[in-house]
């Protein structure tokens, strides 16, 4: 396994937010984290980046524990795609980009760096608006560029927080298909929190799905989006058909409604 | 590159000319040879006394600290506006220049300080005092985690109280006193000396290779602490060691100077208006600017209106706001939230 996490327990507090969370990401893979709101995904995915500190547990890349790497060795393994852009950021394109290569250089940038980034913005599109500001993109060429800063890291796993929220239905899937395939084709391991449960199962390879900062379910899409599971993490009943051997979930909406107007009765 | 070629070039032309501009007259040519006839004596040039009296110990000190000072001053405010995401910010509107004002005041009119002799006793209070302020900011910052909005909240505290001792003791003094601390407060170039200049000068150059040397993670930290910790940067490591690297150069300008504000928080706007705000550049083409706008104003201040001299901090301030105000309006880039 390239990132193996385990037993990492985070409390903020004396509440716990995240007990005992054990996952393996091998090479090529893509796992989604999916939960309710408060479940713990995005917890989880600052607790790899070591944005916070677990309380307890380990987490290794290809071996190395992170818990006992520098900030700037920890940003050459780990890649981070956060759910939406600052509004106003006041780099272009291409130095935001850039900065991804902050982890590699200490005074000044080689031939090697600008070359990795023009790579980068080939390989992602962007290379024709490299000039641009970057608040003047739209919400899809911002997360793109994200998405670009990540990868001119060169890292071994990539984590991203809920990449299309902020996205229409067409660039959530320009996006997330553009993120499935980085990560196949360059060998990454990614982690991606995401709330559309049928995405993350057209786009994952595995699926975990955490309910009260635990690990609920996890597994191959199919094993993992199941009715049983999905009504007692969720609470709400659905039909799920089977499209190309991934689960689609269709939710019973008379079932929410009902649920709803028993509740305010 | 451009601008720090043009800006340079442009720079040592408002010198030569600033240096041959004043009551006494003294051409380009005459300033160009003092200064070679000094610097390199076995050219045996032609100089009289009296013009290299004027070039090396009135004009040059105040033009060679005017660059030096606002360079600082601009490079100082560059970083801070950097480091607290915020375009208001400048060690002046966190507490660090009242601190200085109140230190000074209490040398003045208390005669007290807390190093020094008599003669050095407004220069070393301002100092310290300064940096008292920028202490007292980073550890009541420090408990919230040296957050930027902790940061600014205390120093604009600060700078209350600080401001408010100041005026107390002014309350408290003779005319003479207020007088004397009044003008402090203007903020000028007369009165610099090589010694002065030297003692900034070493300041300025000790400080500014490591907040060059952490414009990169300036970069990273205006889209946030949680991005650029993901891509390696200590925020507050980085916040720390260069609020206080500002602070000590601010600290060691206007302990000499008094109160110039205005360079420190235009003239970074200004340099990010026209080459961006990308920190590797902003910074040190801030300087330039800075230099330029110090030495242009203090320049303007003792010519125009002569034989009265008007101090460089309130010149600054005055044809500065209105070159602002025509640039904010003027461009539609958005460089702060």
């Amino acid at each position: 396994m390239k990132l193996e996490i385990s037993g990492i327990q985070f409390s903020y507090r004396s509440l716990p937010i995240l007990q005992n969370i054990s996952l393996g990401v091998g090479d090529g893979e893509l796992l989604s984290l999916v939960g309710p709101n408060g479940s713990g995904k995005t917890t989880l995915l600052r607790c790899i980046n070591r944005i916070i500190k677990p309380r307890k547990g380990t987490i290794l890349v290809e071996g190395n524990n992170l818990a006992a790497l520098e900030l700037k060795q920890l940003a050459r393994f780990i890649g981070y795609v956060p759910q939406s852009a600052p509004e106003s950021f006041p780099l272009t394109v291409f130095e935001t980009v850039l900065l991804g290569r902050k982890p590699h250089v200490s005074w000044t940038l080689g031939q090697r760096d600008k070359e990795i980034v023009f790579n980068v913005l080939r390989l992602m599109d962007l290379d024709g608006m490299a000039l641009r500001l970057f608040s003047e993109l739209s919400g899809g060429e911002k997360q793109k560029v994200l998405i670009a800063r990540a990868l001119a890291q060169e890292p071994q796993v990539l984590l991203l927080d809920e990449p299309t929220s902020n996205l229409d239905w067409k660039y959530q899937l320009e996006v997330l298909a553009l993120i499935a395939g980085l990560v196949r084709e360059k060998n990454l391991s990614a982690v991606m929190a995401m709330h559309d449960l049928n995405l993350a199962s057209s786009f994952s390879s595995k699926i975990a799905m955490l309910n009260r900062g635990r690990i609920y379910a996890a597994g191959e899409p199919g094993e993992v989006l199941s009715t049983v599971n999905i009504k007692e993490v969720y609470g709400i009943d659905t039909t799920i058909k089977n499209d190309s051997g991934r689960p689609y979930i269709i939710p019973s909406l008379p079932s929410l409604v009902t649920g709803k107007t028993a509740q305010r009765v | 590159m451009l601008f720090v070629l043009v800006g340079s070039g442009l720079l040592v032309a408002l010198a030569l000319v600033a240096t041959a501009t004043g009551s006494a007259e003294i051409t380009v040519g005459d300033v160009a040879a003092a200064i070679a006839a000094r610097i390199f004596p076995f050219l045996n040039l032609a100089i009289s006394e009296q013009t290299s009296a004027i070039v090396w110990d009135i004009r040059l000190p105040r033009i060679v600290m005017g660059i030096v000072a606002g360079a600082g001053l601009a490079i100082s405010g560059a970083a801070m506006q950097g480091i607290m995401r915020n375009p208001l910010v400048s060690p002046f509107t966190i507490g660090i220049s009242s601190a200085a004002a109140f230190g000074a005041s209490v040398a003045i009119i208390l005669g007290a300080g807390l190093v020094g002799s008599e003669q050095y006793l407004v220069i070393t209070n301002a100092f310290l005092f300064a940096l008292l302020a920028a202490f007292l900011v980073y550890g009541l910052a420090r408990t919230r985690g040296m957050r930027p909005e902790t940061l600014i909240l205390a120093g604009i505290a600060l700078m209350y109280f600080f401001s408010a001792g100041t005026s107390l003791l002014q309350y408290l003094a003779t005319e003479e006193e207020v007088h004397t601390v009044v003008h402090w407060l203007f903020g000028t170039l007369t009165g610099a000396t090589w010694e002065n200049i030297l003692v900034v000068t070493v300041i300025f150059a000790a400080c500014v290779p490591l907040l060059i040397k952490y414009s990169w993670d300036l970069n990273a930290m205006v889209a946030g602490d949680d991005l650029a910790t993901t891509l390696g940067v200590n925020t507050r490591r980085v916040r720390t060691v260069s609020m206080a690297l500002a602070t000590v150069i601010t600290a060691g300008v206007i302990c000499f100077t008094g109160i110039i504000g205005f360079v420190c928080l235009v003239a970074p706007h200004i340099t990010r208006m026209i080459i961006g705000a990308d920190h590797r550049f902003l910074l040190p083409c801030s300087c330039i600017l800075g230099a330029g706008m110090l030495l242009g104003a203090d320049t303007l201040g003792r010519t125009v209106f002569l034989p009265t001299i008007i101090p460089a901090g309130i010149v600054v301030s005055i044809i500065g706001v209105p070159f602002f105000v025509y640039l904010i309006l003027r461009t539609r880039k958005e460089y702060f939230q």
